[in-house]
């Protein structure tokens, strides 16, 4: 289950198993929501339960990116098992945002 | 199993495969049989022991392609519980139909998307990475990049108007077995 939290002006996104265009609309307003709402400053995604996504879960990243990267806020990515981190490289995104473990 | 015991006993599953099998299905286009389309082709695929990186490449270039024929060729952009100028996903009845197709030839997977929506008015230009009609759905353009990467082959026909469909072929058994303990 996705699941969102704000800890010290982070944004806390917990991603769910699958990350798809099913879920991908959710995801975003949710998301967009909390950094319109909350101060929110950096934006992380945890990949702890994800075990598949596909190019929506690129434009889910990108997107928030755009959003705080004006502002100076930067977005990382953790818990990623190899599966992910090959998507994340493949689309370059790596360059973008910082994957940690 | 060590990688060499895995290898030839891949081998012989794929020496007593029918020479030919395949299998088509029809569903409606929304966004809730993204994950049913990937998991189908995954099961059909599973008797010929494909890697774990092979399996998903695989779910991950049938993903994109349903999708596009989903959220592109029908237009129906809204995935569960978004609500906006147009209805919500849920209440839309009567939607498009995606057709999925898949061959194996022995140990070669040929899949087809087919969508009989709007179509592609530029097939170049789509195929393009980072290229997208639908910036503001926080679409990455990425879809057809991936297809490219995870599949051996990839063909798009399209017309404006008469649909598109995508032709994808895979090779198994390619990828690098990790030996047990490693």
């Amino acid at each position: 289950m996705e699941d969102f939290q704000i800890i010290d002006n982070c944004l806390m996104v917990k991603l769910p198993e699958e990350v798809d265009h099913h879920k991908s609309s959710y995801i975003c307003e949710k998301a967009d929501s909390y950094i319109l709402r909350e101060e929110v400053e950096n934006v992380v995604f945890d990949f702890e339960e994800t075990r598949f996504m596909d190019s929506s879960g690129i434009g889910i990243i990108m997107g928030r990116y755009k959003k705080i990267a004006c502002f100076g806020g930067k977005v990382f990515a953790i818990h990623a098992d190899s599966q992910i981190r090959r998507i994340l490289c493949i689309s370059g995104l790596n360059k973008l945002i910082e994957v940690m473990d | 199993m060590t990688a060499e015991k895995q290898l030839q006993q891949n081998a012989d599953v794929v020496e007593r495969l029918p020479w030919k099998n395949e299998m088509s299905m029809e569903f409606d286009a929304i966004s809730l049989n993204e994950g049913f389309a990937r998991v189908s082709v995954a099961a059909f695929v599973a008797h010929l022991n494909p890697t774990l990186d092979e399996v998903a490449d695989i779910k991950t270039a049938v993903s994109e392609a349903v999708t596009n024929a989903i959220i592109h060729g029908y237009d129906n952009v809204y995935g569960y519980s978004k609500h906006g100028n147009s209805q919500p996903a849920y209440l839309i009845i009567h939607p498009g139909k995606v057709r999925l197709r898949c061959c194996l030839e022995r140990d070669v997977l040929r899949i087809e998307v087919e969508d009989h929506g709007k179509g592609i008015e530029n097939v170049e230009q789509a195929m393009e990475p980072l290229y997208t009609t639908k910036p503001e759905y926080d679409r990455s353009g990425m879809g057809f990049a991936f297809m490219e990467a995870f599949m051996d082959e990839l063909e798009v026909h399209s017309k404006p108007g008469q649909g598109t469909l995508v032709r994808m072929v895979k090779k198994l058994g390619t990828y690098p077995l990790i030996e047990e303990g490693n």
